[in-house]
């Protein structure tokens, strides 16, 4: 039996690169800060000293080159790990995933393959700003060829980041920034809980793994079925539990390829679906998930969809908690979603 | 326009760049300079870069204008090595008049020649081993050549027939071979840079002996990728070399939109600090003798190089553009620099190591040769004639493993070929 070690999800995620490192040679890690220093979040703490500088280095300040290399690095035969600072920076590297990363086991036919997992904080709840705090993930599973993950827990983190690192199709792994130090309720004048009280904060020690395409239940309930991801996982329950509806929580984890079947059966059985994301709304993955409920459940389901997410503006600095989908508005959309 | 705030001072203007002739212009090309061979001599190869930059402003050159191999930078190669290039090249320059002409016979959809640039490819290949990655753009056919890749292959390819490997699904002559290290060609521009650099990066930190070798088209050296690519080979003192074929036309604008008005392509290497080369392109021993020095140099960690290729696009930029429609008609023959499979002939020939005799001989016979290769590929499909890979390939290779939503609608795509070709059709 492996040891259980209380871990938040940087230390998580730390520990899954370490592992990774240790266990296949083709690994390396790389992107703006992450060598010496460690990562502006501290993920790759420590890898540098313990695993060498051709294993775990900076880079320059170049999204485009960053995942440009990974793809030559991938033709070599290693398994890159680079990490963009923030999500909010990635578009630069936007066409070498899309035209190229995304693309290369098809136009190919299997000659070459792209095994990269791009590591990238996103969403706001930190005062980032509009350049520090976007949830870009919709844009990722719109084109073809590229998986999207995105954990909720430490243990999730862990396992999920193993997982994706061992695909061997290119994955962008987004990581729930507000939530490295503990789950966030939604309620942001209250005291941050550390990971240590939750109980997904008890991750092996060792190496697990957490397939990709599974959703998890996080909730099980009968009344309403909330389809939610990251962050707002942990918003959507707080909100669940002070409003003592029978709510399932769904946390999808991957949304590309994602697990329908989780998704279908949930509905089918509570007839009531709201998909809730920090996104902006219009083209947002919430959109996705609702068409997919209604050519697949539309005779079971009692209630419109309901979407609760971000705003379609830029994510405002001062008016932060304006523009983030907290406990009124989904308290909201779920007084409307049970009144149908 | 708004009221000029700054008194009698002239207004600023911008600069659209122009192109010295346009359709019907006469041409006249002696104010490019043509240095004699050895106006700068070849350095060693551990040199640090600095002392270089002159290099990048010069002109490489080794066959002069009496047809003699020349100069510090002669590479020396014997005669059968010289005669193997101009078979190449000439094998090449064959594929794509034949090529280039099943595309207008309507036998697929797009094709590019390589025309008056043949040693770009085939003499920079040579100079490299056989197992030194290459990280071509679309115009590079002449690795594959060099590197004895099946020419049915190729042709297979650009027929996207059943027995292309790609499976039909991508663009002519954008080719995948890794058994010749070969990179996929994307048709997205300069791409493949920061790639190359990336695989030199891995190479390196393996303590591998092998390097890499990319190519781009001077109009692409705009695009970020190039400079991103520029900064990481500099920064790991990547063992890359980076190449920019510049043959003056990228599609229909000229150089002057990439930059050539104020410089040299290979000066971008100097606010790199890294060894920049301008090489006559047109002259297949100072390319081979170019790459051979940036390929020493990357085997020996003293880092990347950038060469220029200073050459002349014969052709159209593809089959689906008009040349006439932009540029002067007689600017190739009147090119200072000649063309390669010409000057490389007359070198062969002045040394006594070649005669017109089988030079007439060799040119018929690898004609014939790619005639019945052509035969054999066609045999396989053209593009639209009905010799296709399965139609649920389509959904093959998205993912390693098919996720459910490709499934569902590989079965819808099946079910409309049903109801298109009848309730009995298989896949097949």
């Amino acid at each position: 039996m492996t040891a259980m070690k209380s871990m938040n999800m940087i230390e998580a995620i730390n520990s899954a690169m370490d592992i990774m490192l240790a266990r296949d040679p083709g690994v390396v890690i790389f992107g703006e800060d992450v060598g010496y220093f460690g990562g502006v979040f501290r993920a790759t703490a420590g890898l540098q000293k313990k695993h060498g500088k051709t294993r775990v280095f900076d880079t320059p300040i170049s999204e485009c080159g960053i995942v440009g290399v990974s793809i030559g690095m991938s033709a070599y035969g290693l398994r890159p790990v680079p990490e963009i600072q923030f999500a909010d920076y990635i578009y630069p590297g936007l066409d070498q995933l899309v035209s190229e990363a995304a693309r290369m086991r098809y136009r190919s036919a299997g000659d070459y393959i792209c095994p990269i997992t791009i590591r990238s904080p996103f969403g706001g709840g930190i005062f980032g700003g509009q350049t520090h705090s976007q949830s870009p993930e919709s844009l990722f599973t719109h084109m073809c060829g590229v998986k999207t993950v995105i954990p909720a827990t430490p243990y999730d983190a862990k396992g999920l980041l193993i997982a994706a690192i061992e695909d061997n199709d290119p994955v962008v792994f987004f990581e729930p920034k507000r939530i490295y130090n503990g789950p966030f309720t939604g309620y942001y004048d209250r005291p941050v809980e550390p990971w240590s009280k939750h109980a997904a904060s008890q991750v092996p020690e060792d190496y697990y793994r957490i397939e990709l395409g599974k959703a998890a239940i996080v909730r099980a309930g009968g009344a309403l079925t909330i389809l939610t991801y990251g962050t707002m996982v942990h918003v959507a329950m707080a909100v669940v539990e002070e409003m003592g509806v029978d709510a399932e929580v769904i946390d999808l984890r991957t949304l590309l390829p994602l697990d329908i079947e989780a998704i279908e059966a949930s509905v089918k059985k509570t007839g009531r679906c709201m998909v809730v994301h920090e996104a902006t709304r219009t083209s947002g993955f919430g959109a996705e998930l609702a068409a997919l409920v209604q050519e697949r459940c539309f005779y079971h389901l009692e209630a419109p969809v309901e979407r609760v997410t971000g705003f379609d503006t830029p994510y405002p600095h001062s008016l932060e908690w304006a523009y983030f989908p907290g406990p009124i508005r989904i308290g909201a959309a779920i007084d409307k979603i049970m009144k149908d | 326009m708004a009221d000029h705030p700054h008194g009698n001072i002239a207004p600023l203007r911008l600069h659209v760049p122009e192109p010295k002739y346009r359709p019907g212009d006469s041409v006249d090309f002696s104010d490019i300079a043509v240095p004699p061979v050895d106006a700068i001599s070849r350095p060693d190869e551990n040199s640090p870069p600095s002392p270089l930059s002159a290099l990048a402003y010069g002109l490489v050159r080794v066959l002069d204008f009496d047809h003699s191999a020349k100069g510090s930078w002669n590479p020396g190669l014997d005669a059968d090595k010289l005669r193997l290039m101009l078979r190449n090249m000439m094998m090449l320059r064959a594929f794509d008049d034949r090529m280039f002409r099943a595309q207008r016979q309507g036998k697929t959809s797009f094709y590019m020649k390589s025309t008056g640039e043949e040693a770009t490819s085939v003499a920079a290949t040579m100079a490299l081993a056989a197992d030194d990655m290459c990280f071509p753009s679309y115009r590079q056919q002449g690795i594959l050549i060099a590197r004895g890749y099946a020419l049915l292959k190729m042709m297979n390819q650009i027929y996207s027939n059943r027995a292309d490997h790609l499976k039909g699904r991508q663009l002519p002559v954008m080719y995948s071979a890794p058994e010749c290290s070969f990179y996929s060609v994307s048709g997205n521009l300069t791409t493949q840079y920061p790639q190359a650099v990336g695989w030199a990066m891995a190479s390196a930190a393996k303590g591998d002996s092998r390097i890499s070798a990319v190519w781009c088209g001077e109009g692409s050296t705009a695009e970020g990728d190039f400079h991103s690519a520029l900064t990481f080979a500099a920064v790991y003192n990547a063992p890359v070399i980076m190449q920019v074929v510049n043959n003056q036309w990228a599609i229909s604008s000229f150089s002057g939109f990439a930059g050539a008005e104020r410089t040299t392509f290979a000066a971008r290497a100097v606010g790199y600090g890294i060894a920049g080369l301008r090489v006559d392109g047109n002259d297949p021993l100072a390319v081979y003798a170019a790459m051979r020095w940036a390929a020493d140099r990357a085997r020996t960690n003293n880092g990347p190089t950038l060469i220029e290729y200073f050459t002349y696009r014969a052709e159209g930029h593809s089959t689906s553009d008009d040349p006439l429609a932009y540029r002067a008609a007689e600017e190739f023959a009147k090119w200072p620099m000649g063309d390669p499979v010409n000057r490389l002939k007359a070198h062969l020939i002045a040394a006594g190591e070649w005669d017109e005799e089988r030079h007439s001989a060799q040119a018929e016979e690898l004609a014939d040769l790619i005639k019945a290769t052509q035969k054999e590929a066609e045999k396989n499909g053209t593009l639209g004639h009905g010799l296709h890979h399965p139609f649920e390939s389509m959904f093959d290779d998205v993912f390693e493993h098919q996720p459910w939503h490709l499934k569902e609608q590989c079965e819808q795509m099946l079910d409309e070929q049903r109801s298109k070709f009848g309730a009995d059709w298989m896949p097949k």
